[in-house]
Order: C-alpha cells, then structure tokens, then sequence
C-alpha cells in the first residue's frame, strides 16, 4: 500500500517561561492512501500539536514527518484542514467563504464553475439560506459547518480534521458523518480525524490511534473490524459494543493519568 | 425620518440644548463677568457677521485643508510604516522607543524649531498636522496589525493561497479597521494641533482667527472660531463613521 503520510520517531517540545514542555514524544506511524485515522487522547495531550506537524505549521523538535515521501516544508492545498478554532473569514460571507479556495490560483477552479461548486456545497451544509450572511449572523455549529465546507470545497486528497463536529448538536453529528463517509466514498480521501467521541472514531475510522496525556505518545493502535461503505447499523453490532468499552477504558486511564499529573500542580499554584 | 430616527435625532440634540441653558444661566446668575461671557445669541449673530461679511468661510476652508492635507500625508506614511511595525517584531524592538519617544512631544513645543528649518508658509504648518497625524495613525496602526491572529493566514495557506494572495485576500481586509481607527484618531489629534500650527503666521484659518482676535480681546470671534472647529470635527468624525460602517458591515459590534 502506498504510504502518504509518515510520523517517525516524532518529537516536539515548547520553550516555554517554565521550562521546556514536551508536547509530543517518539511517536511512529503510517497513514496509507485510503486510510481513515482517528486519533484519540485526553484534552490538551498534544493532538492538534501532531496535526499541525503534518499540516506544515510546526517542526518537530527530533523526528521527520514526512508526506508523500518527503519532510513536511509548509502548508500545502493538497492537505486540507479543518481547524479546531473553524476560522471562517468573518470579512466574507458564507457563500464568499466557500469561494476563497476557489479563487486561488493553486487550485486551477474555472471562473464559470465556481459558482456552481459553491451552490452544491451551501445545500449539502444546510447554508444555502445563509449564503449572503456574515458569519457574526451564524451559530457555532453553522460556523464549523461552513469551515468544512469550504475545506471540501478545493478537494484536498488529504483532510486533517481537528474536532470537526466538537459543535454540532447529535442529529447534524451524524448527518455530517455520513455526509464525510459518502464524500470518501465518492472521492476517495486519505484522512486524519481528531476526535473526542469514541463511537465518532469507531463509526468513521479504519484505524484508531489512541495517545496518552502530554506528552502525548501512542497508548495502542487499533484496526477498525468494520469495511465501507458503512451505515448506522455498525453501531449495533457486538464488535462495535466491544470495541468501544476497550477504547473507553484506555482514554479513561489516560484521562486520570492526565488528571494526577495535574492535581499537584493546582495545589501549589 | 422614520420615528426611531427622529427620537435618536431628539436625543442627540437635547445634551447640546442644554448646554446653551448652562450657558445662559452661568452669564445670568451673576457670579462671572457679563463681559467675559457673550451670550449665544450674540455669538450667533457673530457667527453669521463674519459669514457674510468677513469671510469666514475662507478659514474654514484653510483650516479643514490643513486639517486635510496634514492627515492624508500623515496617515499615508503610517500605514505601511505601522504595518511593518506591526508585522515584524524585530522591527518593532528596533522602533517602538523612538516612535514613543517622538509622539510623547507636544506638536507645540516644536514649532520653533519648524519655523527654523521650514519657515512660517504652509509648509510649516504642515510639518506640524503630519507631525501630530503621523504619531499617533502609527501607534494606532501597529498595536492593531499586531493583534492580527495568524488563524487566518493559516487558513489561507491551507487552502493553497500563495503570499501575494494571502497579502491581498486576508491581510488587507484584516488591516481596513485599523486604517480606519488610525484616520479617525489623527483627525482628532489634527484638529487639536490646528490652532498650534497657525499660530504660526498664518492669515487665515481658524486658528489664526482665534489667535488675531484674542489680541484685541474679541471674545464673541473667539467663542466663533472655537464653534466651528468642533463642529467642523464632529462633521467629519461622522462622515468618517458612515464610512467605517459601511466598510466593516461584516464587523462583529458590541453595539450597533
Ligand atoms: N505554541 C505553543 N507554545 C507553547 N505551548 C503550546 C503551544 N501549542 C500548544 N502548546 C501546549 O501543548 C499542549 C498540547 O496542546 P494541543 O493543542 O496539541 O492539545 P490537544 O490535544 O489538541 O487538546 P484539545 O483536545 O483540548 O484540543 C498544551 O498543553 C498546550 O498548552
Ligand atoms: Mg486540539
């Protein structure tokens, strides 16, 4: 299989006033053409920390990652992401918002398509009411809907998605899981998922990384038992029942893990 | 005018009303100078004695020029500066004492020295209002570009922008609202400086104005010239904020 992307022997630390803060340490594995990654860990671990290494927004401090073969030199249009934060541009309006990818001259988008592009991609997020607003006028999970619409918008190969659905209410949840499962199926993406919810990564993923409180380093990789395309039943199923109580317990470890590590720390503070 | 427009018309009027009331009743109640206070009236009628007869829109229209010019260069020259200083720390480091160093000055305390080395023309004049415009646009202007959060160039960079696109597509538009905070400010502190920088010979012009008439003690041509450079600055105050709201309409405000 063909290797797109590659964390070896991954390490990133912070300067930071108190000393250095190792955020991410020895961390190693592979993400193939077609895979879906969920990587899984307790808040502030380091995960946004490792996406951004292979977005292009951060070195690692010892370590290569690489992508298509090659050390990550900077963001690209060929990874698209999803921030944590959405970044929808708040001087454009939604259906402007959707655009900006398209007008960039890396992306080669004929005029006379984007309009067009943009349409599809206001009806499938539900914006299409709001095409013309600002996004002040938006609710956070109409904001982090139009973010990955306009992520999906320029077709990335590749999606990095940081807690894309953290916002949005349980039934939209799942509308934009199976929305993201039917866009892969159609356009055969290679993505790395961020997720808090265990049933998400199940549902969604091929494979599972889980990480242990910061620093953050591989707990367990786990293969997903399930094949696309997937529907809603999955989560009936018995592996899928098991499968979750084993990852809900090594995320709980991780989590009283973290959760010792700071206690004395708020103590003294 | 609709009625909410009317009652916000009423409500901008009442505090200016009431100021003339103040102001009659300070010169009735005895306790200052008739002489020392001319009445409203009186200042009105003034007011319309040298429209007519004295020219007095001819100050106004050096004075608002000066004001003009003065803020155009200012403001100009500090955009990119401020942008630069903004942008690049280093820059900044390097910057930022002497930039403290020299808005810290009163405009007024350099006018020998802009007599000195400019003269006592325009020009003089408006050495001092770029002077006044250019400091404090600049402050303005760098304190904001460095709040830009790299979220958006982030972002940008994502989606396959190159530099040139993500200096035009994000930076520019992230950059207006500071442009135009720093232009209103350097208007303020522009018309501040205008009596400061007729005073140095200047024939006409409000300041000037002012200037000539406290020679010979003419309180009324006083309270006139004061009049109108605050009428004059609020006009553009407003025009300048029709403009930023139609400019920034996407602009998240606490109030509208
Ligand atoms: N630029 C930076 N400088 C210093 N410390 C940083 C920096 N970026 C992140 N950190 C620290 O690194 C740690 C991991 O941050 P990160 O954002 O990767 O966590 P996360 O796993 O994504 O958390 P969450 O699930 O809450 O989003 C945090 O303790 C954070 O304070
Ligand atoms: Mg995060």
């Amino acid at each position: 299989m063909n290797k797109r992307a590659q964390f070896d022997k991954v390490s990133l630390s912070f300067e930071t006033p108190k000393g250095r803060l190792n955020v991410v340490e020895d961390v190693s594995y592979d993400i193939n053409d077609g895979d879906f990654i969920a990587v899984i860990g307790p808040s502030g671990c380091g995960k946004t920390t490792m996406m951004s290494m292979l977005a292009g927004f951060q070195k690692p401090t010892t370590g290569n990652v690489l992508f298509d073969g090659r050390p990550v030199a900077g963001p690209g249009p060929e990874r698209g992401v999803i921030f944590q934060e959405y970044g929808v541009f708040p001087w454009l309006t939604v259906k402007q918002n959707i655009a900006f990818g398209l007008t960039l001259n890396a992306n080669h988008v004929p005029a006379a398509e984007r309009d067009a592009i943009c349409d599809h991609y206001l009806g499938l997020m539900g914006l299409s009411d709001f095409a013309n607003s600002y996004p002040k006028h938006l609710s956070g999970g109409m904001r982090q809907r139009l973010a990955i619409a306009r992520a999906y918008a320029v077709k990335p190969q590749f999606l990095l998605m940081d807690e894309p659905f953290g916002a949005l209410d349980a039934q939209t949840r799942s509308n934009m899981q199976n929305l993201l499962l039917k866009v892969l199926q159609t356009e055969g993406k290679t993505v790395m998922l961020i997720t808090h919810s265990v049933e998400e990564a199940i549902y969604l993923a091929s494979r599972i990384v889980v990480v242990t409180a910061r620093p953050a380093r591989i707990k367990e990789i786990i293969d997903v038992p399930f094949t696309y395309p997937r529907d809603e039943s999955i989560q009936e199923r018995p592996e899928f029942a098991e499968l979750r109580s084993h990852i809900r317990q090594l995320v709980m470890d991780e989590y009283r893990a973290q959760q010792a590590q700071l206690r004395p720390v708020s103590f003294s503070e | 005018m609709n009625g909410a427009g009317l009652r916000r018309f009423g409500l901008g009027l009442l505090p200016w009303i009431g100021a003339i009331l103040l102001w009659y009743a300070v010169r009735w109640s005895g306790f200052v100078n008739v002489s020392l206070i001319p009445a409203p009236h009186q200042v009105a009628a003034k007011f319309f004695e040298l429209l007519t007869k004295e020219g007095l829109l001819i100050d106004i229209f050096a004075s608002t020029r000066r004001v003009f010019l003065g803020v155009a260069l200012g403001i100009l020259v500090a955009v990119p500066v401020g942008f630069l200083l903004g942008w690049y720390r280093p820059a900044r480091t390097f910057a930022d004492p002497m930039i403290n160093f020299f808005r810290a000055l009163p405009p007024i305390a350099l006018i020998p020295l802009v007599i000195v080395y400019f003269g006592v023309d325009e020009l003089a004049k408006l050495v001092i209002l770029f002077y006044a415009s250019f400091f404090s646009g600049v402050i303005v202007m760098y304190e904001g570009v460095s709040q830009i959060t790299p979220l958006y160039i982030r972002v940008a960079q994502t989606l396959g922008a190159n530099q040139a696109e993500i200096f035009r597509k994000v930076i520019i538009p992230l950059t207006v609202p500071h442009i135009l905070t720093a232009l209103r400010v350097a208007l303020g502190v522009a018309w501040a400086t205008l009596v400061a920088s007729e005073l140095i010979a200047a024939q006409r012009g409000l300041g000037a104005m002012i200037q000539n008439a406290s020679t010979y003690f003419l309180l009324d041509v006083i309270y006139v010239g004061i009049i109108c450079i605050g009428l004059i600055a609020l006009i553009m105050d407003l025009i300048l904020r029709k403009i930023t709201a139609r400019l920034l309409v996407w602009q998240d405000r606490a109030i509208a």
